[in-house]
């Protein structure tokens, strides 16, 4: 900028600066606020997705922990095949790339004042505020399952310290043992996971400890790409993972962690080591952002995930309700990078186009032997809905070259994802 | 009136330039920003194939061979059947001018 101006000159600034601190006009001139609540795939990439494209806005995250733990792939974690620090990515990236980082948690919302709260009682303004907390887990749900019940019991749906206890807790269990993985009813974050789980778990077994059996409870009678984990399953594990669906008595009711047994509706079954995947929730912040329902998850419109609950408040991720689109870290991310697009048509007085969204989840049954299922959603009646003909399960009948080839599609995915999200 | 310092005028005009600009050219068409979930460029390299810098017409062939089922795949005709061929158009032209 020249040093001197015309006093004229200097005036009509003043009168430029002053019209744009009428809110409408910032939203148009780009001097506009955005807060993401939440650095994991979701709310990670949509920060850095809205400064990419509109490098004036003023972009600022908050996420208490100074590293995010990834969950894809900690299941390779608790069979001992990957190391923790392989999961952990840190926000500097993020914060190069011209986002400020606020290392706080966000412990409330006012939708009226358009103010986020800080844990340090920092209030920072908004003009549109992206919810991504990812999950809770519900201590309430299951009788007998608490935070205590966890450390004997772990869940290790959050990835870090639960995922450490639960390899410890494998490492120790003697040749013979029972493990047993308790699921819950939809929804829960990543539908596939425990399914994934179990083949990571007798992965372990068959080579350490090749008496032990897993045994799977769970509250459903189908699960997402069923045939292909079954078939897995036969082929690798045969007969050491027992899966117990709903109508055969699978639903748990309580647990007892001090003898680490599964209640279950006609049955008691005690666990060597006992995984509980506990039914869970949209995070805290939601709740008190006011965008959660009474299913304790987040409605949100389907073409820029804004809250039906609270005007100006996007939603993204496990927390949020979208549709048929699941609850995992590529979906997340997908929503990411669309909903920063249509903030940046918001904030510019445009109507964001109709979305089209991509899912693709990979699973490895082994090291070697992996499949995926993709989606492709769009919005249908204010839902995202799937796409007629478009989406499905890579082939059942796939040869072992085709099963190793996804298993190296999924340990790629997982980098270009993270890099995409963190690097 | 309040004064305002210059250095935030010029902030604050530079932004609108920026804003202004940017967000015209960096507007992906429905899905495709899906696509760099999988198909980015990462140290060690990747099994899955860049997208960046390629032609636009390969990218577009090649998803309406997956679609067909012409050429086999995992995944890909799966995600292929989702869109049309102004869509698969659209989509691979903006793939193939993105940074990653």
């Amino acid at each position: 900028m020249r040093k001197h101006l015309s006093a004229r000159r200097r005036t009509l600034l003043k009168l430029t600066a002053a019209a744009a601190l009428a809110p409408a006009v910032v939203r148009a001139q780009g001097a506009a606020k955005v807060v993401v609540v939440g650095g994991g795939f979701g709310g990670a990439v949509c920060a850095r997705t809205l400064k990419t494209m509109a490098p004036a806005l003023g972009v600022t995250l908050v996420e208490p922990n100074k590293t995010y733990t990834a969950c894809p792939f900690s299941n390779e974690v608790i069979a001992g095949l990957r190391d923790i620090k392989q999961q952990e990515f840190s926000y500097e990236a993020i914060a190069r790339s011209g986002v400020a980082v606020a290392p706080l948690i966000a412990v409330a919302v006012d939708a009226n004042t358009k103010t986020v709260t800080l844990g340090d009682g920092t209030k920072l303004f908004y003009d549109r505020l992206v919810v991504a907390p990812g999950i809770d887990l519900d201590w309430k749900a299951l009788p007998g399952y608490d935070e205590a019940a966890a450390e004997k019991m772990p869940h290790a749906w959050k990835a870090g310290a639960q995922t450490a206890l639960l390899r410890r807790q494998l490492e120790a269990m003697e040749d013979g043992g029972v493990v047993v993985i308790s699921v819950p009813a939809a929804p829960y974050r990543c539908p596939p996971a425990p399914y994934e789980r179990a083949s990571q778990i007798a992965w372990y077994l068959k080579a350490k400890k090749p008496r032990s059996k897993v045994l799977l409870l769970d509250s459903k009678d189908s699960f997402s790409q069923q045939r292909l984990f079954q078939a897995a399953w036969t082929k690798l594990y045969p007969d050491m993972i027992e899966w117990m669906p709903l109508s055969q008595g699978g639903n748990v009711t309580s647990v007892d962690p001090s003898t680490r047994t599964f209640n279950t509706d006609f049955d008691k079954h005690k666990a060597d080591v006992a995984n509980v995947v506990p039914p869970q929730k949209a995070a805290a912040v939601a709740q008190a952002a006011g965008v959660a329902d009474r299913t304790g998850w987040c409605p949100v419109s389907s073409v820029a995930f804004e809250s039906t609950l609270q005007p100006e408040i996007h939603v993204l991720g496990d927390a949020a309700l979208m549709g048929a689109m699941p609850k995992a870290a590529f979906s997340a991310n997908a929503q990411g990078k669309v909903c920063a697009a249509a903030i940046v048509d918001l904030l510019a007085g445009r109507t964001p186009a109709e979305p089209r969204l991509v899912s693709a989840c990979f699973n490895l049954a082994a090291p070697d032997y992996g499949f995926s299922i993709v989606g492709v959603y769009r919005p249908e009646k204010g839902q995202l809905l799937e796409v007629p003909g478009a989406g499905g399960t890579s082939p059942i009948d796939g040869d072992s070259a085709l099963r190793a080839q996804e298993a190296r599609y999924a340990e790629a995915g997982f980098r270009v994802l993270t890099a995409e999200t963190f690097g | 009136m309040r004064h305002w310092p210059r250095v935030v005028l010029a902030a604050a005009l530079a932004s609108f330039l920026v804003l202004a600009s940017a967000a015209d050219a960096a507007e992906p068409p429905p899905g495709a920003s899906s696509c760099s979930g999988c198909h980015g460029a990462v140290p060690n390299g990747t099994p899955i194939p860049v997208l960046r810098g390629r032609p636009a017409l390969e990218i577009a062939g090649l998803m309406r061979e997956f679609r067909s089922g012409a050429k086999p795949a995992t995944v890909m005709g799966a995600i292929a059947k989702g869109f049309d061929d102004r869509e698969i158009d659209a989509i691979s032209q903006w793939v193939v001018g993105q940074s990653q």
